[in-house]
């Protein structure tokens, strides 16, 4: 008789019949064998679309800001809409290596590599924006602290000089997280590939690794020290990005609320990108036994939980809204639910809140396909709720006198589409010239790799 | 000898003699050359009631030039500043573009200049002053609704406004301590 209190089995994460061997050969094929013909065809579309974005990045240059729909008053639109949206998607990655890693949580080995990768594209997608917005962007560098003679320093009360700090300090962690966590692999790629200069390259990159008792020692001293380094910089970077609005005297954007609701914004966009990215990933490479179901349901799984925290955020700024009573307030808050822009409010909420309660369902969860729309569905929720923080608390401000519509221009969509092609092109770059999953840290998943007691 | 301790410029903003000719506002234009399409200063015009009751109000707007002001700390770089008499400044040879500063503004004082690159706004003429005259558009006001002074000097007309009448500032509940004040 079976004990009704016992825990129920959960699925492996790694399908059973694998030896070290065969892990190794899995992953690493991907990178060493023929390049697939849909790779040149996906790689192509997205290659396009990065001649967009510089075509469209010329003309912006060429003719200054003007080209996007910006104006008074609405100084920011679809460019710092885009650059949070990045910058969230961003946040993932840090969160599944270091966060996940510090608390042993064994799932992360599969989806940590292009998560970080991700993550590393997502940053670099993010900052091009806040310099392609500026109306001098050749002066950027002017938000660094640097000795110049013609008196120019960083004001430090400036969130945006805050924003400079910690998403650089963002990037410089999670590249070199993500560096040494590939050190063993690129020994591996070094020690199986036969292309001569690929051997090469790759021995450069492997740093002399040998894979002795002293290499793995320090290795894991310094991973273990990058993700604590990582760990903060999860909570810090988007509560920063916050502060750009939260710092505002403006309706809609001054609210001590923020830091965390973006935190858990990101962190529910993050993973709505790893679900879009992994589930046709595992179908293309033959991966589902390294992407298993647990792993796509744990991602719905932290999906819902941040989408619930995201849900509560959309809740309590119409709850304090109507508590506080502040005039200011209570207009914001009807203005968005029933101004000029009701429809990508509503939409944000449909795609934020109501398409996610279906990951309660364990069949929903279970569905790669249905995970992959509810990703998609996700993904553009999130955009459209930076959309509508930063344009509908903008477009109706203090002053009736001053209030204006906001509408993207062409050049927005093509600035947009092309990170979208630039985030592409690397992420087809990487999954062809670098193991997309950690070779070494699924060996360690495999039971003949288990040298510790299983936790009871 | 000149007098040469910091001044605490202000101005007093009587809307009840205002007729909307919009005298300031293009005086202003002529003589900071503010671009096409934007305005430094501007006069709003309300109407109340319905026939026969109604009324019009006239309502002149610009930089509120606040003591603590939000445009000032958000800046970047440094370029928005508040100079030794109290003027908010932006020096455009460090503004890089970025309008923070129009975002963070609650009174919309601030417009961008798409041909520099940079954010402009009004200066209560600080060029005018430093050769000893006042802001155009005080002196251009046919009905003198702005009255511009030292709010240090209990002499000046508009110290003696501000002692004499009820006045209201803007966004008072902002904290950004404005120093245009209105005659109510």
């Amino acid at each position: 008789m079976t004990d009704p209190h016992a825990t129920p089995e959960r699925p492996a994460l790694i399908s059973p019949g694998y030896t070290s061997g065969t892990v190794t050969d899995k992953i690493s094929e991907v990178v060493l064998k023929k390049t697939p013909r849909w790779w040149y065809a996906g790689f192509a579309v997205a290659f396009l679309l990065v001649m967009m974005l510089l075509y469209a990045i010329a003309y912006l240059f060429a003719k200054g800001v003007g080209i996007w729909g910006v104006n008074i008053p609405v100084g920011w639109g679809w460019d710092i809409t885009n650059f949070v949206w990045w910058i969230g998607i961003g946040h993932a990655g840090t969160l599944i290596s270091a966060i996940l890693l510090l608390l042993r949580q064994h799932w992360r080995n599969s989806i940590n590599r292009f998560a970080e990768a991700m993550t590393l594209f997502a940053v670099g997608c993010a900052g091009l924006y806040p310099l392609l917005h500026l109306g001098r962007p050749w002066v950027f560098y002017w938000l660094f602290p640097y000795p110049s003679t013609m008196g120019v320093w960083p004001q430090f009360r400036s969130p945006l000089v805050w924003d400079v700090f910690a998403v650089s300090t963002y990037a410089t962690i999670s590249f070199l997280f993500w560096f040494v966590g590939l050190i063993p692999d690129l020994a591996t790629l070094r020690d199986r590939t036969k292309n001569p200069a690929a051997r090469i390259i790759y021995g450069m990159l492997a740093m002399g690794w040998r894979g002795s008792a002293r290499h793995w020692h320090n290795y894991d001293s310094a991973y273990l020290m990058l993700a604590g380094l990582a760990t903060p910089l999860v909570v810090s970077v988007h509560s920063v990005v916050s502060f750009d609005f939260a710092s505002g005297v403006l309706p809609g954007w001054h609210s001590t609320v923020f830091p965390p609701y973006f935190v858990a914004g990101a962190i529910y966009s993050g993973f709505a990108m790893v679900l879009t990215l992994a589930i046709p990933l595992r179908a293309l490479f033959g991966l589902q036994d390294f992407i298993t179901a647990r792993h796509l349901q744990n991602m719905a799984k932290v999906m819902l939980a941040t989408g619930l925290i995201v849900a509560y955020g959309y809740m309590i700024e119409f709850f304090l809204a109507w508590y506080g009573d502040d005039p200011y307030e209570v207009y914001m808050v009807a203005n968005r639910a029933l101004g000029p822009y009701a429809f990508q409010f509503w939409a944000l909420i449909a795609c934020n809140i109501l398409a996610p309660q279906f990951l309660w369902i364990k069949r929903a969860r279970s569905s790669p396909a249905f995970l992959f729309v509810i990703a998609i569905i996700v993904n553009i929720g999130m955009w459209l709720e930076r959309f509508v923080i930063i344009v509908t608390s903008l477009h109706r401000d203090f002053l009736p006198s001053s209030w204006g519509m906001y509408h993207g221009t062409i050049w927005d969509v093509a600035t947009f589409v092309g990170t979208l092609g630039l985030f592409a092109a690397l992420m087809f770059l990487f999954i062809r010239f670098l193991p997309m999953i950690s070779i070494f840290e699924m060996r360690t998943m495999l039971p003949e790799a288990k040298v510790e007691e299983e936790p009871k | 000898m000149s007098d040469e301790r910091p001044r605490r410029y202000a101005m007093v903003i009587d809307g009840r003699a205002c007729l909307n000719c919009k005298a300031c506002v293009v005086a202003c234009k002529a003589e900071n050359d503010v671009p096409l399409g934007h305005n430094r200063i501007w006069v709003n015009q309300t109407e109340k009631g319905s026939f026969p009751f109604v009324s019009v109000q006239m309502d002149p707007g610009q930089c509120m030039q606040c003591d603590n002001p939000p445009c000032v700390r958000v800046c970047p770089t440094g370029a928005s500043y508040i100079d030794a008499d109290g003027i908010i400044l932006v020096n455009p040879a460090k503004c890089i573009g970025c309008r923070y500063c129009i975002e963070a503004c609650p009174y919309a004082a601030r417009y961008f200049d798409e041909e520099s690159g940079t954010v402009d706004k009004c200066t209560f003429c600080r060029h005018r002053i430093d050769a000893g005259q006042e802001p155009a558009c005080v002196v251009t006001c046919p009905t003198k609704v702005r009255v511009f002074g030292d709010l240090d000097d209990p002499d000046s007309e508009a110290s003696k406004l501000l002692a004499r009448n009820r006045v209201e500032v803007r966004k008072e509940e902002a904290g950004t301590e404005p120093k245009i004040f209105y005659l109510s």
